[in-house]
């Protein structure tokens, strides 16, 4: 890729440290983090547990701020930022999608995601939404009556259905076996590939890291390698 | 300790809020009990012992002039254990430290002897030497209005001579407890005290030297009262005797003992239900709090707890949080119901207090509400136990939702998903929401039912002295007087119109019931003192008959048309028979009506007027009232404005500060429940509220969602409790009646407001903590923490 055509900068931080204390003990989860990603990437985040990788993406997601450091989305200083600032932050430019789904009980599939585009600025409609990740047929099904992988679509679908900038995923397929895992990540590849969406994912799973552009490994509150896959593969293509 | 003993003690110290207020909650329901029934218990015990103590009597007789040596044949009765005659006459004072007349009833002390009957309770000073005629001993309420000390002196008109008198001690007495002044409302002892002389310089003053004109009885044990008392009427008849009575129409008894009956009604009302309302509250929140507890408990069981160990574990928790509640609530009712002793002892002017506060009482509040913390407990535990620990610590399967005919709603009124959420949660957990909605139209309700009470009497108020009474001032003569007297007395500065009245004592009787009245003669078309229609427009007298007041005719249980049989006290003493011309409306006492003419033809004694009523020109009061002050004629000047000053007064004394403790308490009891209900809620949803906070909810709307779901059970809750409120004060009302007065049940759209306003205010500042709280929500935390 030359210069001119590289796609914009979405993330950039530099040095960017937390320090948790609890009580009389100091917890390091990051200890300097350098990191860039530009529109469009699937970036594959790895590390074992208590590897920071968690606390980078709740800060670049607006959730937490950092104990020091730079933290840039755009030209949006994340680590000064309001609880306000943040609040909007998130609201139009990120989608979020958690290990465990984190669905409201009450509202049906379609719901769910009306839940977002009602307070989204240029969302698309919670139907197509739920058609692009495979849910078209069960849109006025409680979570209750979904499968998990099912349910994660529909978290996922939630996600998307603002339009966000970026795509922030917490172990989105933790709590799936294999086969409903792919349809997630299907959903996932093909939302970052048609809106563009900077898509970060987090994962324990070292197989996952084969459909993404980059991959970041984090060991001990730093990153600790990054590499670029020459050949990604298709969602379907792996198994764990 | 051990390790679960210590997870008790850190859960408790992490729950305290909510521990505290369901605590509170349950302090209310019991100090609620404790104060109301103590209260009774100890002034009804005071009073026994005081009548006790100074051998109150129980058979009270007024004569004209009976010879002093009849009052052996009256204690050969059947029946008698003490006989005590003396001279009792109420006379105009002319106290110059106050503009308005004042009267006092004079009685008279032995002058040998010690009194056997009634006897008084010297607080200061000494009794008057034997035949001593300026000497007396007063009242210690009057002597403190007045400020008067040993030595002051008064003058007081006695049988038309005005004489200077000089105070040597002041004292209590248990026949007037209540001293109450004819045609007044409430005692006011600045206008009406009570004055004992030696019984030769009274009887001396009043020409009955050797006779007495104030018989008192005191019965043996088991003793008919109707029977002596037929038989006293038989001896005094000669002389001039007004018909003997028992205590329940002695005027400072009969008053106490309503007072009392309508003490009792509020306890026996009112902290029952705030103790079921206590339960039931402590009961939902507690069950609500364990199945949140459900993964620890998971877990307990996983470690290889048994069922036992875990549910002892929260009872133990529950009991813990009850022990708090009883522990405030039996301190805080006794001493609220010691402070409330003491105010109506005071008020009472009770020269001793005996504190009654029953173990029992006690044991029954502190019983209840444990018993209702453990039941609430026990069944959320054992539903909770019953799962194996590995489904126990999974977080609950999502709740089953399902599309109802609400979603039509949500779609026509294109509500937001929010509101959606809100709807859905309420109508999927119906027990949950109905518990709410109960708990919180309870609190309403015990407001309504604590606050109906200031609307009732305001309109009492309305009716008595602004329909009814409507006179200035009614003056009572000493005895009968010409209707010329009348005229004399319209001629007085001041008096615009004046209006006569004839009072006569009779017993009204219709099959073997009978009552004790007075008829009331008033003129056919009386402007003044009116009499009211059950609609409350005044009617006109009518021309023959009676007319009873709906109290009095339900006792005798007489309608329009029926006949009561009417024995004269006065007079010729014959018995008449007489139609019920109408029943009229009447909030106090019992009360019987008729033509001042017709009254006059049944005594056959020519044109007479016991008194008159006046209205009056303000600016000339003074000049008056400095008239009135020397009038010989009259004994008693009642003043209604000042009447409805003192009224109001006491009652703001005593029923305010009664009903603000009450209102208190069920204020803590509305923020007890809504408290919980919200912090509750939180909890339930806190992860379902983090997730939207995450999605870009701002605070204020996640908030919304939470307390909307509040904010509509307060609404809805407001008029079901104004239903059940306003069934509270129907029986309250039905428990305050006596035959002295009912409380009409008017319940304002006031004492809606108010009970409402307390409850939506205890619920926006529980809002506003909960709102602290969800501010505080860990949005990390609770996307790494499954349920």
């Amino acid at each position: 890729m030359n210069v001119e055509t590289d796609p914009p900068l979405v993330f950039r931080t530099r040095a960017l440290a937390k320090v948790y204390r609890t009580g009389e003990v100091e917890v390091h989860a990051l200890r300097g983090v350098d990191f860039e990603a530009r529109a469009g990437e699937f970036v594959v985040l790895l590390g074992p547990s208590g590897s920071g990788k968690s606390t980078f993406l709740n800060i670049v997601g607006g959730l937490d701020r950092p104990t020091s450091g730079e933290a840039w989305f755009q030209d949006r200083d994340l680590a000064r930022s309001s609880d306000a600032a943040l609040t909007a932050y998130r609201r139009d430019h990120v989608g979020f999608v958690f290990q465990f789904y984190n669905l409201v009980p009450s509202l049906s599939a379609r719901e769910n995601v009306r839940l977002v585009t009602e307070i989204a600025r240029a969302p698309m409609r919670p139907e197509e939404a739920l058609d692009i990740v495979g849910l078209g047929d069960r849109m006025d099904h409680f979570p209750a009556q979904l499968s998990g992988g099912e349910q994660q679509r529909v978290a996922i679908a939630r996600a998307i259905a603002k339009r966000p900038e970026v795509l922030l995923c917490d172990e989105p397929t933790g709590a799936l076996d294999s086969k409903t895992g792919v349809k997630v990540l299907d959903a996932l590849t093909r939302v970052n590939e048609s809106f563009g969406a900077t898509t970060l994912v987090i994962t324990h799973n070292a197989g996952i890291a084969a459909i993404a552009h980059r991959i970041v490994r984090f060991a001990d509150g730093r990153i600790q390698a990054v590499e670029t896959n020459a050949a990604r593969l298709r969602p379907e293509e792996i198994s764990w | 300790m051990s390790a679960l003993d210590r997870k008790l003690l850190r859960d408790l110290v992490r729950l305290w809020p909510q521990a505290l207020a369901i605590a509170l909650v349950m302090a209310a329901g019991v100090a609620t009990l404790i104060l109301g029934v103590g209260a009774h218990a100890s002034l009804s015990e005071t009073r026994a012992a005081y009548y006790e103590r100074n051998r109150f009597s129980d058979v009270f007789a007024g004569v004209t002039r009976a010879p002093e040596r009849i009052a052996a044949r009256i204690s050969e009765i059947d029946g008698v254990f003490a006989v005590e005659t003396r001279v009792g006459k109420i006379a105009l004072l002319d106290l110059p430290d106050i503009p308005e007349p004042a009267s006092a009833i004079f009685v008279s002390l032995p002058d040998l002897g010690e009194q056997t009957l009634d006897l008084i309770t010297l607080r200061s000073g000494r009794t008057p030497l034997p035949g001593a005629t300026r000497e007396v001993v007063v009242s210690e309420p009057f002597a403190q209005a007045h400020g008067y000390e040993i030595g002051s002196t008064f003058q007081a008109i006695l049988n038309g001579v005005k004489r200077e008198l000089v105070i040597v001690g002041t004292a209590l007495s248990p026949e007037f407890v209540y001293a109450l002044g004819p045609w007044d409302l409430m005692p006011d002892d600045r206008r009406f005290g009570v004055v004992w002389m030696s019984r030769a310089a009274l009887a001396a003053a009043y020409d009955l030297e050797g006779a007495f004109s104030d018989l008192r009885v005191r019965l043996l044990r088991g003793a008919s009262e109707s029977a002596v008392i037929e038989e006293i009427d038989r001896i005094l008849a000669p002389y001039g005797g007004e018909g003997a009575h028992g205590r329940k129409d002695q005027l400072s008894h009969a008053f106490l003992d309503a007072e009392l009956t309508q003490l009792e009604a509020m306890s026996r009302i009112l902290p029952p239900i705030f103790l079921v309302v206590a339960a039931f509250l402590v009961n939902m929140t507690l069950a609500r709090l364990i199945t949140l507890e459900r993964e620890q408990i998971g877990l307990l069981k996983a470690l290889g707890y048994s069922n036992l160990a875990v549910g002892m574990h929260y009872l133990k928790f529950v009991a813990a949080v009850a022990l708090i509640g009883a522990a405030l609530g039996s301190a805080a009712g006794t001493w609220l119901g010691t402070g409330l002793t003491r105010m109506y002892g005071d008020f009472f002017h009770f020269p001793f207090l005996i504190f009654q506060m029953s173990p029992s009482v006690y044991l029954v509040a502190v019983g209840v509400t444990l018993a209702a913390a453990i039941v609430g407990a026990l069944d959320a535990v054992t539903r909770v136990v019953r799962l194996a620990p590995a489904v126990a610590m999974t977080p609950p399967a999502p709740a089953r939702y399902r599309r109802t005919l609400l979603d039509r709603l949500h779609a026509a009124l294109r509500m937001p998903q929010s509101g959606v959420m809100t709807m859905r949660h309420l109508v999927r957990y119906p027990g949950r929401s109905l518990g709410g909605l109960v708990g919180i139209s309870l609190a309403t309700a015990i407001l309504v039912g604590s606050f109906w009470s200031f609307g009732s009497i305001e309109f009492m108020i309305d009716v008595q002295f602004h329909r009814s009474d409507r006179q200035d001032a009614t003056i009572t003569f000493v005895g009968e007087r010409e209707a010329s007297a009348v005229q004399e007395i319209a001629r007085l500065p001041g008096v615009m119109t004046a209006e006569p009245y004839r009072s006569v004592p009779v017993k009204i009787r219709a099959a073997n019931v009978e009552r004790r009245v007075a008829i009331t003669g008033k003129p056919e078309d009386a402007d003044l003192s009116r009499v009211l229609g059950s609609d409350l427009a005044p009617v006109r007298m009518p021309e023959t008959g009676l007319a009873l007041s709906d109290q009095l005719a339900a006792i005798l249980r007489v309608e329009t048309g029926d006949v009561v049989e009417v024995e004269l006290m006065a007079g010729d003493r014959r018995t008449v028979e007489m139609p019920v011309a109408m029943v009229v409306e009447g909030y106090l006492g019992l009360m019987a009506y008729a033509d001042i003419g017709t009254v006059n033809r049944l005594m056959r004694e020519g044109a007479l007027v016991s008194g008159v009523h006046l209205s009056l020109d303000e600016s000339r009061r003074e000049d008056l009232f400095a008239e009135l002050k020397a009038i010989p004629a009259a004994s008693f000047v009642a003043l209604q404005r000042v009447s409805l000053a003192k009224f109001r007064e006491t009652l703001a004394q005593n029923l305010l500060m009664m009903v603000s403790i009450y209102a208190g308490l069920a204020a803590i009891i509305a923020f007890g429940v809504v408290y919980n209900f919200a912090r509750i809620s939180l909890s339930e949803q806190g992860r379902e509220l983090a997730s939207l906070r995450v999605l870009g909810f701002t605070r204020a709307e996640i908030s919304w969602i939470l307390l909307s779901e509040l904010a509509i059970l307060v609404l809805l809750a407001q008029p079901l409790g104004w239903l059940i409120g306003w069934g509270f004060a129907v029986a309250m009302a039905a428990g305050f009646e006596s035959e002295l007065y009912r409380v009409p049940l008017v319940v304002n759209r006031e004492v809606f407001a108010y009970a409402s306003l307390v409850v939506v205010g205890a619920a926006l500042a529980s809002g506003l903590i909960v709102r602290r709280r969800i501010d505080r929500l860990d949005l990390i935390a609770v996307l790494k923490t499954r349920e």
